[in-house]
């Protein structure tokens, strides 16, 4: 394999990452604050099908982003109203939502623009375009990281780098803010921080919006950045796939950047069998590449990586104690 | 002692959850400065009082004043606001914060922490420095032993500034030694001004600590005397409604051949933790043998491995014939049919259904017992239900009806109903753990009558309670253990609360660590 390929390779990744990404970080502060969200996959869909239909019907792809972000937190909403104020089951409630969102996405799509439940091919300002870096092209020609510069790292949508900016900055509101310790401390021990005077129940509908909209990006970037459009099922297991990351992060937002990119290059090894074959020598199905990330989901969340201690409080609804 | 007027004035609070009324027009006054006890019963209302005033609940009626003014407390910022701080029985501390994380979460100075953290780190220096309170402000509290927590907690408040400081049960989980700390540091703050209220069911704390007492009952307040002019005597009988013998009576023990003879019994944990390293000891027919120490320490191995319940390797006989510790033959329903019972610490995880009726509680374990068939096919449930009656009369279980489900019953008499089930059985060797944990001081003299009856009998029991007053005044022998081995046997004649308490923090005799 020559570098060129290799930071073809890399430039794919970065894109398939970017998704599994804010899904990734979506569930993070979710988690983080005690609620489980089996339901990112739904969320994903939701955001998909509704900045694909709203860039369309607008031309603008940044009201298609907040069509996305909006029909993502609609269904954070109801889980958060599931699982907080109701004390409801939160596996339940988040699988649920999956099957909603599965299906409400095709008949809304059908019923817009009656072709079998897609949307219409996103095109100019419907659409993200690549982001041409400064001084890509003038350092193009510097060896070695001239070319990374200017193929792996510049040339993205807006919400690649909005993506991967979301990791420090998550880290910083984690471990640097107030509400980070808050959002910790009520996934750890929602006594403690109830007994401190500080609303249970207000700290984690705020996880759950900032879930629906991350979620929602994820799900604006696959349909109108890394796609042109909405197709039924589009997503793809990602939200699973992105739960799977968080669990192998140990729920640390630098680990799940890389856990996410771990996860984008195996998608991108799936996109080019021939590179794969090259380095192998020999033939390997097309098939067994494209199950390969799903297969890495399974041995991560069968417990391969090590022992992963979740938020202690979490998948439990808060009762106050007599 | 008082210094100008009340921290606490609480005049006709009333409180009801549905039919049950909690508190019944409740007043009381606690004056600046002094460190005033609350005792009772379990379900006297203790703790609802106690939540009112931290703004868990609303009372339906009634005055709070703080300091002389009237006060509205809807919730626990308002209490937090107005000046009072409290320590739960069971910690509201995260595990896996710093000491220093724990301290400024709810109290932090802006929406960032570095400002918070640095100040609290000073602050906390002062405090512990002030009230031998010190604990390193960047160990995690899951790394911390329940004493430092408990500073934790009490540093929590102080951090926000409480003058008045409720502590909830606070010695349960201490060593003698820690609870002394404890009572030092509260002393303390006593003398710089603050306020603190106690909360316990021990009347040795009360007697040793206190200014003055309040006395609950059944949702009442009974009384408030100074502690000077009274005795735990007194307090007792204001506590249940008539006179309580505190002491056990029992004659000398009258031992005959060995009963239990455990070797170098171990137990390790399913996470590979080994909690019981090796424990040997023998039990007498008419001996109790207490083990004391603090909770956590391998008793309730200890308990369930000779109860069958938990895995075990060693050697364990009952009146020279070999028990199984592993595999076949180790489990409840073979000790019970060997002449082991078990009244295990935890009834209302593993001595009771908490759902299901007293006849059915009463019939577990003993379910195939020959009496309670009808023929080959049908239990005669008539039978059963008529032989819990007895037994609930016999107990004095209140009420005595044997299809009221489990968890109607209050703790003491939950406890009465699995007790009622192991004695009435004539075991050779009886194991009981916390025998009257959470049970009120009326149920704790009979259930004490009951065991030294049956040691009296003849019978080998083992007893194992972190109530080092109740190891010392039942048991005819003490073992303490400590990180899971035996420390020493002690005759509780000759033995003091201080060489126990060494014991069950791990120094030996001479005061080096095990």
């Amino acid at each position: 394999m020559d570098y060129a390929t290799l930071l073809q390779l890399l430039d794919t990744t970065i894109r398939l990452a970017t998704p599994l990404l804010f899904a990734c970080l979506a569930g993070l502060y979710s988690e983080r604050a005690g609620i489980f969200d089996i339901g990112l996959e739904g969320k994903m869909l939701m955001a998909a099908m509704a900045s694909a239909s709203v860039a369309y019907l607008t031309g603008s792809v940044w009201m298609g982003v907040l069509a996305g972000i909006g029909a993502s937190l609609i269904l954070a909403g109801i889980h958060g109203i599931a699982s907080i104020t109701f004390r409801g089951n939160q596996l339940i409630s988040g699988v649920a939502l999956n099957f909603v969102a599965s299906g409400i996405t095709v008949l809304v799509a059908q019923r817009l623009f009656a072709q079998g439940g897609r949307t219409p091919p996103l095109e100019g300002d419907a659409r993200f375009a690549p982001i041409t870096l400064p001084f890509a092209a003038a350092l193009r020609d510097v060896p070695v990281i001239g070319p990374l510069y200017y193929e792996v790292i510049s040339g993205h949508p807006f919400l690649v780098y909005l993506g991967f900016l979301t990791v420090p900055l998550t880290w910083w509101v984690l471990y640097r803010t107030r509400f980070g310790l808050r959002l910790r401390a009520v996934g750890e021990n929602p006594a403690a921080v109830d007994t401190a005077g500080i609303s249970v129940v207000g700290l984690r509908f705020a996880a759950v919006a900032i879930t629906g909209v991350l979620c929602g990006l994820a799900g604006a970037y696959m349909a109108t950045a890394l796609q042109a459009g909405f197709g039924r099922e589009m997503t793809a297991g990602r939200g699973y796939i992105a739960l799977a990351a968080l669990i192998f992060a140990k729920w640390r937002p630098v680990a799940a950047l890389w856990a996410c990119l771990l996860f984008g290059f195996f998608q991108a090894l799936a996109l080019r069998p021939d590179v794969v074959e090259g380095v192998l020598q020999f033939k390997v199905p097309v098939t067994f590449l494209d199950a390969l990330p799903y297969v890495l989901t399974v041995l991560v969340l069968a417990g391969f990586v090590g022992k992963a201690i979740p938020p202690r409080a979490g998948g439990e609804p808060y009762v106050k104690e007599r | 002692m008082a210094q100008g007027g009340y921290a606490i004035e609480l005049r006709g609070i009333s409180k009801a959850f549905g039919p049950v009324q909690a508190n019944r027009d409740i007043s009381v006054a606690v004056p600046k400065g002094t460190i005033h006890g609350i005792i009772g019963e379990n379900g006297a209302g203790k703790s609802t009082l106690m939540s009112i005033l931290y703004g868990f609940y609303r009372a339906d009626s009634g005055e709070i004043l703080i300091n002389g003014t009237p006060t509205a407390i809807p919730d626990s910022q308002s209490a937090i606001r107005a000046g009072i701080g409290m320590v739960f029985q069971h910690f509201k501390l995260v595990q896996n914060f710093t000491v220093l994380e724990n301290v400024i979460l709810g109290a932090e100075e802006g929406a960032m922490l570095a400002g918070s953290l640095s100040k609290a780190r000073k602050v906390l220096g002062d405090l512990s420095r002030e009230y031998e309170l010190d604990v390193d402000p960047d160990a995690v509290i899951e790394d911390l032993s329940v004493g430092h927590q408990q500073r934790v907690e009490i540093l929590k408040a102080l951090y926000r500034q409480a003058d008045i400081l409720i502590l909830d049960e606070p010695t349960g989980v201490l060593t003698p030694a820690e609870a002394d700390h404890l009572f030092r540091i509260l002393r303390g703050l006593r003398d710089q001004g603050k306020t603190v209220i106690l909360i316990t069911h021990k009347l040795r704390e009360i007697m040793e600590t206190t200014d003055n007492v309040s006395v609950m009952r059944r949702g009442t307040m009974v009384g408030t005397v100074k502690t000077a002019e009274t005795s735990p005597e007194e307090l007792a009988e204001l506590m249940v409604g008539r006179k309580v013998l505190l002491e056990v009576e029992k004659a000398p023990a009258t031992v005959g051949r060995t009963v239990l003879s455990v070797e170098n019994l171990s137990v390790t944990d399913e996470h590979g933790v080994i909690r019981l390293k090796g424990v040997s000891f023998e039990i007498k027919a008419g001996e109790i043998l207490g083990i004391a120490g603090v909770a956590g320490n391998g008793q309730s191995e200890l308990l369930e491995a000779l109860g069958g319940i938990a895995r075990a390797t060693g050697r364990v006989t009952l009146n020279g014939a070999e028990l199984p510790l592993s595999g076949a033959g180790a489990d409840g329903r073979s000790r019970r049919a060997a002449g082991v019972a078990h009244v295990p610490e935890d009834r209302q995880h593993l001595g009771l259904i908490m759902d299901f009726a007293a006849w059915e509680n009463v019939a577990f374990g003993y379910h195939d017992a020959p009496e309670y068939q009808k023929n080959a096919l049908f239990m005669d449930n008539d039978a059963l239900r008529a032989d819990t009656a007895r037994k609930m009369e016999r107990f004095d279980v209140r009420p005595p009806i044997p299809t009221l489900p489990a968890k109607s019953f209050s703790g003491g008499n939950q406890q009465k109903i699995v007790v009622a089930r192991e004695i009435e059985r004539n075991p050779d060797l009886l194991l009981i753990g916390q025998p009257t944990r959470g049970v009120d001081i009326g149920a704790i003299e009979f259930i004490h009558k009951q065991i030294v009856a049956l040691r009296d009998a003849g019978k080998a029991i083992l007893l194992v309670s972190v109530e080092l007053d109740e190891i010392r005044s039942l048991s005819d022998r003490i073992a303490v253990m400590f990180d899971g081995k035996i420390m020493g046997f002690r005759d509780p004649e000759t033995t003091d609360e201080r060489e126990l308490g060494l014991l069950m923090a791990g120094m030996t005799g001479k005061g080096e660590a095990a």
